[in-house]
């Protein structure tokens, strides 16, 4: 991470992450991707680029699709966090995560979880998603796999999936 | 330095371009937010508060009922990401030479409100990253003029969503107005197309008129003749689809 925790003074915030609140100090540098993955250990969340270019470490911030590698944690005070660990479960996966299994839509899996918190808030914009509007919806989110044929299928079924079922864990 | 969405901001520190030794979070501003209708004598408009996020612009029923034209341009910025946290007043105020929001509001007679005062758009882009604004100077809100009709066309640079070149044309009553962002340092009012198209409102206006390409941008991507190229040829474009 080119930006390091190393700020003189560390600033209390209060943060719910994936329906949990958390009472912290940050450094005023602290990327909130940072605070996810190092200070909660919530890995989920990957770093691609950190130039805000690929969305791998796409969450969501009171229930918007946000590059959590461009947010200060600090930013994040008094908001609802979101990350692919609180979407669904191993036992319990989310539509969009079994329609990502079911279509084959992931190789190395390194864009995955990017892509479906990212695929997630699409869905909640509208549940029928053609192909050009999914690929225009997926534009900041890169997969260097380039699986993006099945990626496209599976954000269309997990819509679709998420329409008829709508089991979101922490968004009503 | 101020903060909004730290879509331009947080990626410039990592990359030492910006090294601010502190920060004040806008964002809790309740005097930035919010989108209304203004009654002027003349001129319908809108205000926009400073900390609109793209999307919301895009989004926005007054707008859509108002000015639709606008909402195209805030739905054109980079991705969907970007447009969940990026703001209105954080774009004008970096003044990105190659930022989309800038054409509007030269094209839209706007004026941006500060605290204290009123900056026309043909008097806030001064230069590459410079703008009016003093140092603590807030982008309280932007009033835009709604025209009769309006279209931006814009290349799109297919890796950053940039524009290359983008081109609103905006038809008022009292004439034309041309807004063109991604040119020159910064964004520009392109006089020479106005005057054409105040006299034949007609794409084929455009093909007399002469865009001198000295002191344009000109990089890996375009050079400055074929960014004045495109100027012509989105102008065009511009003027057909309001025909059509
Ligand atoms: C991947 C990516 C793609 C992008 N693509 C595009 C694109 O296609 N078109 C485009 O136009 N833009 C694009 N952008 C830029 C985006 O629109 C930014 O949101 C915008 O330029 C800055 O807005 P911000 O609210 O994030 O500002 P910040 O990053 O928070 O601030 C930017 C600057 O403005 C100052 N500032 C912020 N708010 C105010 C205010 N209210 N008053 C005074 N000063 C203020 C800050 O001090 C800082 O100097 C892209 C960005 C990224 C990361
Ligand atoms: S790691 Fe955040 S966009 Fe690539
Ligand atoms: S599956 Fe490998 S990067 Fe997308």
């Amino acid at each position: 991470m080119s930006m390091s925790d190393s700020g003189s003074q560390s600033i209390a915030i209060t943060v719910t992450v994936n329906g949990e609140p958390h009472h912290l100090r940050v450094a005023p540098n602290t990327l909130l991707v940072t605070l996810l993955r190092e200070h909660l250990g919530l890995t989920g969340t990957h770093v691609g680029c950190d130039t805000s270019q690929c969305g791998a470490c796409t969450i969501h911030l009171d229930g918007a699709a946000v590059k959590s590698c461009a947010v200060l944690a600090v930013q994040a005070d008094n908001c609802e966090v979101l990350t692919i660990e609180g979407l669904g479960s191993i036992d319990n996966l989310h539509p969009m995560q079994q329609a990502f299994r079911d279509c084959h839509a992931l190789q190395c899996g390194f864009c995955t979880p990017g892509m479906i918190m990212q695929a997630v808030d699409l869905a909640q914009q509208s549940s029928d998603l053609d192909a050009d509007t999914i690929r225009q919806g997926i534009e900041g989110n890169l997969c260097r796999c380039t699986g993006y044929q099945n990626i496209v299928e599976a954000v269309a079924k997990g819509a679709s999936m998420m329409a008829g079922t709508n089991t979101l864990a922490h968004e009503a | 330095m101020y903060v909004s969405g730290g879509m331009t901001l947080i990626p410039s520190m990592k990359q030492r371009l910006a090294a601010p030794s502190d920060l004040i979070d806008l964002s809790s501003l309740p005097e930035l937010e919010g989108i209304e209708q203004l009654n002027d004598a003349q001129d319908s408009m809108l205000r926009v508060g400073g900390l609109t996020r793209h999307n919301e612009v895009a989004g926005n029923v007054l707008i859509q009922r108002h000015l639709p034209v606008l909402g195209q341009v805030a739905a054109a910025i980079g991705d969907n990401q970007v447009r969940n946290r990026g703001t209105l007043g954080g774009s004008i105020a970096n003044a990105d030479p190659a930022a989309d929001l800038p054409a509007a509001l030269l094209a839209m007679k706007a004026s941006v409100n500060t605290q204290d005062r009123q900056i026309s758009a043909d008097e806030f882009f001064l230069d590459l990253f410079e703008t009016a604004l003093d140092a603590g100077d807030i982008v309280v809100s932007v009033d835009f003029s709604t025209p009769q009709q309006a279209a931006y066309e814009k290349f799109r640079h297919p890796a950053s969503g940039y524009a290359v070149v983008g081109v609103l044309v905006a038809c008022f009553a009292d004439g034309v107005r041309v807004g063109v962002t991604g040119a020159g340092p910064c964004a520009f009012r392109a006089c020479a197309l106005e005057d054409a198209l105040n006299q034949q409102f007609l794409p084929q206006a455009v093909d007399a008129v002469a865009i001198p390409d000295a002191g344009f941008n000109s990089d890996i991507h375009a050079s400055a003749e074929y960014r004045a190229h495109l100027i012509k040829v989105l102008t065009k474009r511009a003027v057909a689809s309001l025909l059509s």
